[in-house]
């Protein structure tokens, strides 16, 4: 029994991290966020080439084949600097739905560009989770009719995997829909609004009369999503301390004054235990899959609950410098932001848990 | 990540499995206090001869004398809470481990096999009206006369005092030294004369702490653990063993599960509880916390298992942990609603009032052993590196 990551797993998020801090800087993101560019093309090539986008994608198809833990750590990173790139969506939302429902074939024609990092793919899941401003979608001979809200990565996307009203699932390419940006208060990532009329689809087999595909997919993502604003989360405690070691008020360090300790000090005591839980969901995406969906959904929910607090209570660390644009610690902020709402907020995500448990 | 344990640690898993469930009814009830029953003391005797208590006290002080393994310290911890059935000690977990590391050989035979076996009984004299989070400035003293330390003062909240054969106490023998490298760590029976004992009852209705005075309390000299001065030293060397201790995630665990059950078997207008949309969510937001802290305790367990430090993991135990504890007792109390304020003996009462005991012990946990907001200095200062407030200057 060994709880802890092995010397690959850290050596892996170090690499990434590393990589990351050297060029995801501040003025990317601003740049991202000014464009309403949310995938970085520089970025999500050097990320290639670490891996990145090959994470979950087996061997036999030109990836490197390895587990929902090493993807999470890598979610983590990319939370840490708001990394402008798509990840949840392309290099495991997409490969996880081709993998459990995809044909050989599309598994041929998909898996290998994903691994290349040569497109972006985009997940259309939401009016599955919960309907809002939508029908959905549906779908009949090949077609799919209706309008998908707050599709991951909508705008950039090369391809859409869209989920239909009963839960199966569709590749669609992106330049045969209609596709309206939804701006969101965070600009890292892109979410759509998309239109379907006699679009061209190809239905995923392994999810035609099946929604496990669907829901590994939506258990994948939401381990991500944790991940990310565990990454989020600990970049601004980490701020928070070096500002208040520095700042000084009333002739002293404001970390020095109890109040302001006591804040870092909760925001910690919160958030350190939300790392063995993403660690552990995330195993169990790759292990234990009795348990996957319910730690999939306390993850997502207890991450967005402590995500919230910690982005609040880190601003306010930062006194009115936290609410500035100069400072930057808003797109952290937002980042926390839109991950709690996306692929279900807390309070909808803890009634699957119970579900999940047999409760309901 | 290896969450799986090997041969050797699922038979002993195993073992411990069968043993609770042949003799787990033989076990003492959860929440008895005072000295130990003839039940207590035979059902902690025959977990010493099974090796499920004072597993790794050696034998020649009366111990199972395994070597320490903190995984099997853990497997033992689980089922004990998985079985509702009360666990065993080793002692006092403060007091035992102490003199085991720190004490001459005269006091550990004289003071370890009484202990673990549940025939001596301990309490801690720390605490002080004046001295409570800030311990260092006790001044109940002792003085050397001859051969025998002369002690005057007194202590308070002194948990089990009135039914304590001994006490281990903090006190200040070199009153011109820096206050922390002035006290001293002395171990007296509770029979000494001068030592009046004044039970102090709590919200509960019960006396569980004490005040404990002393009038030329009269302790020979050798009745010191470790050197003169040094007491402050051999007290805070006892925290480095406490690792399960306050806020310990297993019985976060088992309790959740009760609640559920509470939920699943109350009912409000003839609706479950566990069907009501509100407490549900409450549940299982509370269940959320439970689990992070239970894989953080599973992290923290793996650092030791490797001989790590694991810093900010397990610096965060107790003031999670012992906060986790009482929200799982409020929703239980909540959940129950005005069943989950009758008191005493009264009709309709459930679990024998066990979730209004703990509504309110948990509460002192939260205070004992280091308040929540001492704990978050501690967090703040050695963990995140935030500098100490500056001294207070008394102003003429
Ligand atoms: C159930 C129970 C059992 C106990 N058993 C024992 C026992 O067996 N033996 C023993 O010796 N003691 C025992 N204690 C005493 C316990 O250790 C003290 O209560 C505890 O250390 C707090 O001290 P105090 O009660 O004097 O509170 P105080 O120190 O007076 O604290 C009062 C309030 O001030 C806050 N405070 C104090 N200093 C600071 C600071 N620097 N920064 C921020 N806030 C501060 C505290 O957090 C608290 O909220 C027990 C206590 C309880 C509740």
């Amino acid at each position: 029994m060994d709880f802890a990551l092995t010397e690959e797993q850290r050596m892996l998020q170090d690499s990434v991290s590393g990589y990351l801090t050297n060029t995801c800087s501040i003025e990317i993101i601003r740049e991202a966020a000014a464009a309403g560019q949310a995938h970085n093309t520089m970025l999500a090539q050097g990320l290639a080439g670490l891996g990145v986008t090959s994470i979950l994608v087996p061997e036999d198809f030109g990836g490197v084949g390895l587990g929902f833990l090493e993807a999470a750590l890598i979610s983590e990173s990319l939370g840490a600097v708001a990394a402008p790139v798509s990840f949840t969506s392309t290099a495991v939302m997409a490969p996880v739905a081709l993998l459990n429902a995809g044909s050989e074939e599309q598994q041929e024609a998909h898996l290998p560009r994903i691994a290349a990092g040569a497109a972006v793919y985009g997940v259309a899941v939401t009016e599955q989770i919960g309907r809002r401003d939508s029908d959905g979608i549906q779908a009949a001979d090949g077609k799919l009719q209706g309008q998908a809200m707050f599709v991951l990565e909508g705008m950039d996307a090369d391809q859409i995997i869209v989920a239909d009203s009963i839960g199966a699932l569709y590749l669609v390419d992106a330049t045969e829909v209609k596709k309206t940006a939804l701006k969101t208060i965070d600009r890292t990532r892109s979410v759509a609004k998309i239109e379907f009329s006699n679009t061209p689809a190809e239905l995923l087999p392994g999810s035609a009369s099946s929604r496990e595909p669907l829901l590994a997919m939506i258990d994948a993502g939401r381990v991500m999503l944790a991940a990310d604003t565990l990454g989020a989360g600990q970049k601004m405690v980490k701020d928070s301390i070096a500002y208040a070691k520095e700042r000084r008020q009333f002739n002293r360090v404001i970390g020095s004054f109890q109040a302001v300790k006591h804040m870092c000090a909760e925001m910690a005591a919160e958030l350190e235990p939300c790392r063995a839980m993403v660690w552990y969901a995330a195993h169990a995406l790759d292990a234990m899959p009795d348990e996957a969906r319910l730690m999939a959904c306390h993850a997502k929910a207890h991450l967005s609950e402590v995500g919230q607090f910690v982005a609040r209570t880190a601003t306010e660390v930062h006194g009115g410098m936290g609410m500035t644009d100069l400072l930057g610690l808003h797109y952290w902020f937002k980042r926390i932001g839109l991950d709690r709402q996306l692929l279900g907020a807390p309070e909808l995500v803890r009634e699957e848990a119970a579900l999940a448990q047999g409760w309901l | 990540m290896d969450l799986a344990y090997n041969q050797q640690y699922t038979e002993f898993r195993d073992e411990l499995r069968s043993f609770l469930e042949t003799h787990g009814s033989e076990s003492p009830p959860a929440h008895e206090r005072g000295k130990p029953s003839s039940q207590a003391v035979a059902w902690q005797q025959k977990l010493i001869e099974h090796g499920y208590a004072a597993r790794t006290i050696p034998k020649e002080y009366g111990g199972y004398g395994a070597e320490p393994d903190i995984l099997e310290a853990h497997i033992i911890a689980e089922e004990f809470a998985r079985a509702g059935v009360r666990m065993g000690h080793n002692g006092d977990n403060r007091l035992v481990p102490t003199v085991l590391e720190l004490g001459t050989e005269e006091q550990k035979q004289w003071l370890i096999p009484p202990s673990i076996r549940g025939e001596m009984n301990w309490c801690q004299g720390y605490s002080e009206p004046g001295s409570g989070s800030d311990l260092a400035s006790l001044t109940t003293k002792a003085e050397l006369d001859g051969d025998e330390w002369v002690i005057n003062g007194q202590k308070i909240w002194t948990s089990g005092a009135q039914h304590a054969d001994m006490i281990f106490c903090l006190v200040r023998t070199e009153p011109d030294a820096p206050k922390h490298n002035g006290i001293s760590y002395l171990i007296f029976t509770m029979d000494t004369p001068g030592i009046d004992v004044r039970p102090l009852v709590t919200m509960t209705g019960e006396a569980i702490f004490n005040e404990v005075f002393f009038t030329d309390v009269r302790v020979p000299k050798d009745q010191i653990v470790g050197q003169r001065g040094e007491g402050w030293f051999v007290a805070n060397n006892t925290l480095k063993h406490e690792r399960g201790g306050l806020g310990d995630p297993n019985q976060a665990e088992s309790r959740f599960h009760d609640i559920v059950e509470i939920m699943k078997r109350e009912t409000i207008d003839g609706q479950r509880l566990i069907d009501n949309p509100v407490y549900r969510d409450r549940l299982l937001k509370l269940q959320g916390k439970m689990l992070a802290m239970k894989f953080n305790g599973m992290r923290v367990l793996s650092h030791f298992a490797k001989d790590e430090e694991p810093g900010l993991p397990r610096w965060i135990v107790k003031l999670n942990g012992c906060e986790l504890n009482h929200q799982m007792a409020n929703m239980a109390i909540d959940a129950l609603g005005e069943l989950g304020v009758l008191y005493d003996d009264s009709a309709h009462l459930r679990d024998g009032g066990m979730w209004q005991q703990r509504y309110m012990l948990d509460l002192g946990l939260i205070i004992g052993g280091g308040t929540a907001q001492i704990q978050k200095n501690m967090i703040g200062e050695r963990a995140l590196g935030l500098p100490k407030e500056p001294k207070y200057e008394q102003q003429a």
